[in-house]
């Protein structure tokens, strides 16, 4: 280690997870992956770490991504430095049986191959303590059906970037629709060309801006239909 | 009615200067004038709407023919919803390349492979600088398959190759 670099096991707990809300800014994978492994050397459950280091420090970058002083590049950063903690984690989330709070199924639509801000939801929906099945990019009518009926999911949620293609999540919708399981399943849509108003017109529960409130939307949607007694599974 | 009343204004992306300008002179429309915005708006296509606005707001006076030469562009609907306010036309489609192959060209191709890469001849000249520098892979270029993962195909909407084009394109 350079003399000038920090020493993390140098810091108290606070100061080791503000360090790395710090780290996650700065895209730093092996700090947070070191960060993780001292936390949970000192006890913190898994889910603690989760919450208190990953997801907050992922809020942070959000808030600054939305309000123009991170770019792009600058959250992809942070996205992969968390997808390293969160590597760390995951089997202890799973060994300690964690109660996931819901179940995602997402996808990029058909036509479209961009997936950033789909992973990105689909991240922090996992961080946030969903259980997300990702099909991937291109995804048709037939695939979500398919993973729909599967998976038995809470949440359907679909991406597109292009104005070309996000006509295609209300073909989906009208496919739910035609096989009457519409209702089964939240629909939540969201991507760059997208707004509230396309949303509705296409008949989905919710159209969500960024990750952030795609995940507070889903955590909200879904509490509200166990609250009114909305899902059978 | 003035000289300058039948004139047409084309306000178009950097990135077709030079083909739209070689349209006009080929055909001898002496009667278009062409302004471009930077090229680089494509790179934040959210300031897309409110340069074009800008531009649209100072020609008022002396156009009353515009045609904006882009197309969506990653605006997300937001330069149609400008451009149908002040009642001006655009290029049809997502993006404003796709005129070069015509509308179904692009769409034919788009069908055969979503995730395929397009090159013009402006993006080949100038691919290191406003992609590649643009993404910020100059600094980090481990971020190169999670931009370009997805990606199979590179097709190039060449319009004037030269030996220099052609060798950068398929150096990507």
């Amino acid at each position: 280690m350079a003399d000038d670099e920090l020493d993390l096991n140098s810091l108290s707990d606070p100061d080791l997870a503000n360090q790395m809300h710090d780290d996650l800014y700065d895209g730093l994978a092996d700090e947070i992956v070191e960060g993780t492994e001292i936390l949970l050397s000192r006890g913190w459950d898994a889910q603690r770490v989760l919450n208190d280091a990953l997801v907050e420090g992922m809020r942070i970058v959000g808030i600054d991504f939305r309000d123009g002083i991170l770019f792009v590049p600058e959250v992809l950063l942070a996205a992969n430095a968390m997808k390293a903690g969160m590597e760390v984690l995951r089997p202890l989330l799973a060994e300690t049986g964690a109660q996931t709070i819901g179940k995602v199924v997402i996808g990029t639509v058909k036509g479209d191959i961009h997936d950033i801000g789909k992973n990105l939801v689909a991240m922090m929906l996992e961080g946030a303590g969903f259980e997300v099945i990702n099909l991937g990019i291109n995804t048709d009518a037939d695939e979500f059906i398919a993973a729909l009926d599967e998976h038995k999911p809470d949440i359907l949620g679909m991406s597109a970037l292009l104005t070309t293609t996000m006509p295609y999540m209300k073909v989906v919708i009208e496919a739910l629709k035609e096989k009457n399981i519409r209702d089964d399943y939240i629909v939540m849509v969201g991507g760059a060309p997208l707004n509230e108003e396309f949303g509705q017109a296409i008949g989905a529960d919710a159209y969500c801006r960024d990750a952030a409130v795609a995940t507070e939307t889903a955590e909200a949607l879904v509490l509200a239909r166990r609250l009114t007694g909305g899902e059978d599974q | 009615m003035s000289d300058e009343d039948d004139r047409l204004l084309v306000i178009a992306c950097g990135a077709l200067a030079r083909e739209v300008l070689d349209v006009v002179r080929l055909n001898s429309l002496d009667w278009v004038d062409v302004e471009c915005l930077p090229a680089n708006l494509h790179n934040t296509p959210d300031l897309i709407p409110a340069a074009v606005e800008a531009r649209l707001d100072a020609a008022e006076e002396r156009y009353r023919n515009v045609f904006v030469g882009y197309a969506d562009c990653g605006t997300g609907g937001l330069l149609d919803r400008l451009l149908e306010a002040r009642g001006v036309g655009r290029l049809p489609g997502a993006h404003c390349y796709e005129f070069y192959a015509t509308g179904p060209g692009f769409s034919d191709l788009h069908d055969r492979e979503p995730g395929t890469f397009y090159l013009t001849d402006f993006l080949a000249h100038h691919f290191d600088r406003l992609v590649w520098a643009g993404l910020g892979l100059d600094r980090w270029p481990d971020l190169r398959d999670t931009y370009f993962g997805n990606y199979h195909r590179l097709v190039y909407l060449s319009q004037v190759p030269t030996s220099d084009l052609v060798e950068r394109a398929s150096g990507r």
